[in-house]
Parts: C-alpha cells; structure tokens; sequence
C-alpha cells in the first residue's frame, strides 16, 4: 500500500482504524484520503485497506 | 493615444510619463507605469495603466483605489476583485492573512471567530490594546476597513463546528484554516472536503517557537487541501508562539491563497 508517498507492507487484512492505531494516529487530528476521496471519520471502522490502495494522512499539530 | 491615467481613460497628446506628469501635476509626483515604479522616463503605449501621486495629499474616493492599486499587475488585480475567501479563526494566522489579502485587494473576505480579543494574543496577532475586549471579527474588519475601504468584509462571531460548515463557508471558493487547535483543525478540514464538493482549502501545522523558518513549507497532500507550516513543531507547554514563524507561515497561506486566485494551482 502506498502511504504518503511511501510504500508500506499491509501485515493482514485490517480496518483504517486498526491501521491508523497501530500507527499510533491519534483519529481526532487527522485528515484521511483514500485513493483520493476523503474518508468520513465515522467510516474509519468500515473501510478496509488492500495492497492497491493509495491513503494520503494528514496530521495536525497544534498553533494558530 | 488611450491610456489608462488615476483610474479614467484618457485620451493623450504626450508621448512619455514624464512629459504626462509635467502637464498633470509636478516633479516630485510619484509615478507608476503598469505596476512599477519608474525614476527614469519611459515611452507611453497604447493601454498602458499610469498613476501619478502627489506625495502627502489626500485623493478623492476615485482617485485613491486606482493609486491603491498602483502597483499591482493590471491583470492580477482584476481577479483579485472577484476573489472570495474565507478565514476560520482570527488568530495570530488569520488576522494576519486577512490583513494581507486586503492590502492586496481580494474583493471579498468572510471573518469568523467566536472569541475576544486578549492581551496574549498581542505577542502575534494583528490587534491593538484599544481592542481588548473586543469580538476579533470587529476588531479585524475595523482594522481592514481602514487598510482598504474598497472590499467588501462579511463577519460571523460563532464557533465553526461540524453542523455549520457548510453553511457557513459553501459561498466561498477558498476556504483558509487558521485555527490554533489540532482537533478543530482537522474536523474543519475533514468538514468542509466532505460537505463542499468545489471549495480548496488552505490549513496550516506547525509554526510553534523559533526554529529554522525554511523548515515552514506549503504542501499539497490532497487535490484540494493545502498545508503551510514545519508539519512537526506544535504548540505546547515550553513551546510558544511567536511572532516572526507565525507569520511566515501566514505569509504561506496568503501566498497560495493569491495564486489560487490567479489560477496557480502547484505549490
């Protein structure tokens, strides 16, 4: 699967939300695209990640 | 020949600015031939924009929006006008990117912020002590209005949440993202790609403290999401916000937000 860019070897089938918290993301400062379309944080749970996709993740940090 | 002249047609009988100058005003008036400021005489051609100022006198309404405008491109100009933009959170990164994309003259700018104006926010936001107290949108479009009178300032003194994003900001073709709090950052963005099919949005992360200001960069990780900032360096307890890297990010933002409005869509 291709991550911001850069490949990453799927371990098993898994969520987005199994990914991201693996990951350590925390799900309330992020944007996700998959295969560029936005994905709605309470589809986390419902989308499933394969080898083909492409997930873009956007992470915010706090100062404004 | 038909130039352009302090904002009218003319018809003229000259042949170079200088000589125009010598007919209309005095030596030491300033003049600017399509944008640029000339100190030694150049030929006039048909179509050419010339302003011609006289230092420390007062234009009519007329005369000050074409002298304003003096030294922007023509052609750049014309579709700022039509520009509208939207700024969610008037903080250290929104007051100060409205403040710029008035002086450059988008035709339409959306306000919002919830909050008042306090006396820390003076170490980087664009607010004066005789407006503490104040709502920022007021303070802000008081500001703007005496920066540029000749843009049209609407104001929303609300918190943006998910329920009203798309009300709020569905008028607007560009969306800037200046809040201070990484979750609010993130419901915006996430909010208004879902909810706005057309709008581009142009967020910021990380501008805390005073590390290098080439780390601060504008990025496109999405089709229609802009991201300035160093991406790491967050706000927290030991690191504040300051001034100058707030600003350069701000600057980023206002940056992409002009050539979005010129139609650069690259970074």
């Amino acid at each position: 699967m291709k991550l911001n860019g850069k490949t990453v070897v799927l371990k098993k089938e898994q969520t987005l939300f199994e990914f991201l918290t693996v990951e350590q993301f925390d799900c309330t400062t992020i944007a996700v695209e998959k295969n560029g379309v936005i994905v709605s944080k309470t589809e986390y749970e419902n989308v499933w990640l394969s080898d083909e996709d492409t997930l873009e993740i956007v992470r915010f940090v706090g100062g404004g | 020949m038909e130039i352009e002249v302090n904002g009218k047609k003319r018809t003229i009988g000259c042949r170079t600015a200088f000589e125009l100058r010598a007919q209309l005003g005095s030596e030491s008036d300033i003049v600017i031939l399509n944008g640029f400021q000339i100190d030694n005489d150049c030929s006039l051609s048909e179509n050419d924009t010339l302003t011609i100022i006289r230092k420390g006198v007062m234009p009519d309404q007329e005369e000050l929006e074409s002298m304003m405008t003096a030294r922007h491109t023509p052609a750049v100009h014309k579709k700022l006008k039509l520009g509208r933009v939207a700024i969610a959170g008037l903080g250290g990164l929104g007051s100060n990117i409205a403040v710029m994309l008035a002086r450059i003259g988008v035709g339409r700018l959306l306000l919002v912020d919830f909050d008042i104006v306090e006396p820390s926010n003076l170490n980087r936001q664009s607010y004066y002590i005789r407006h503490l107290g104040m709502p920022k949108t007021t303070a802000l479009q008081n500001q703007l209005e005496e920066i540029n009178p000749f843009i049209q300032i609407e104001i929303r003194t609300v918190r943006v949440e998910s329920g009203n994003v798309a009300e709020l900001f569905a008028n607007y073709e560009i969306l800037c993202e200046a809040f201070d709090k990484p979750a609010a950052k993130a419901m915006l963005v996430n909010t208004a790609l879902e909810k706005i099919p057309h709008i581009k949005i142009v967020a910021a992360s990380g501008m805390a403290g005073f590390s290098s200001s080439n780390s601060i960069k504008t990025a496109r990780p999405m089709e229609r999401l802009y991201v300035c900032g160093d991406l790491e360096n967050g706000a927290g307890i030991g690191t504040g916000l300051m001034a100058p890297r707030v600003q350069i990010c701000a600057g980023h933002q206002a940056n992409m937000i002009l050539r979005l409005l010129v139609g650069r869509e690259e970074i």
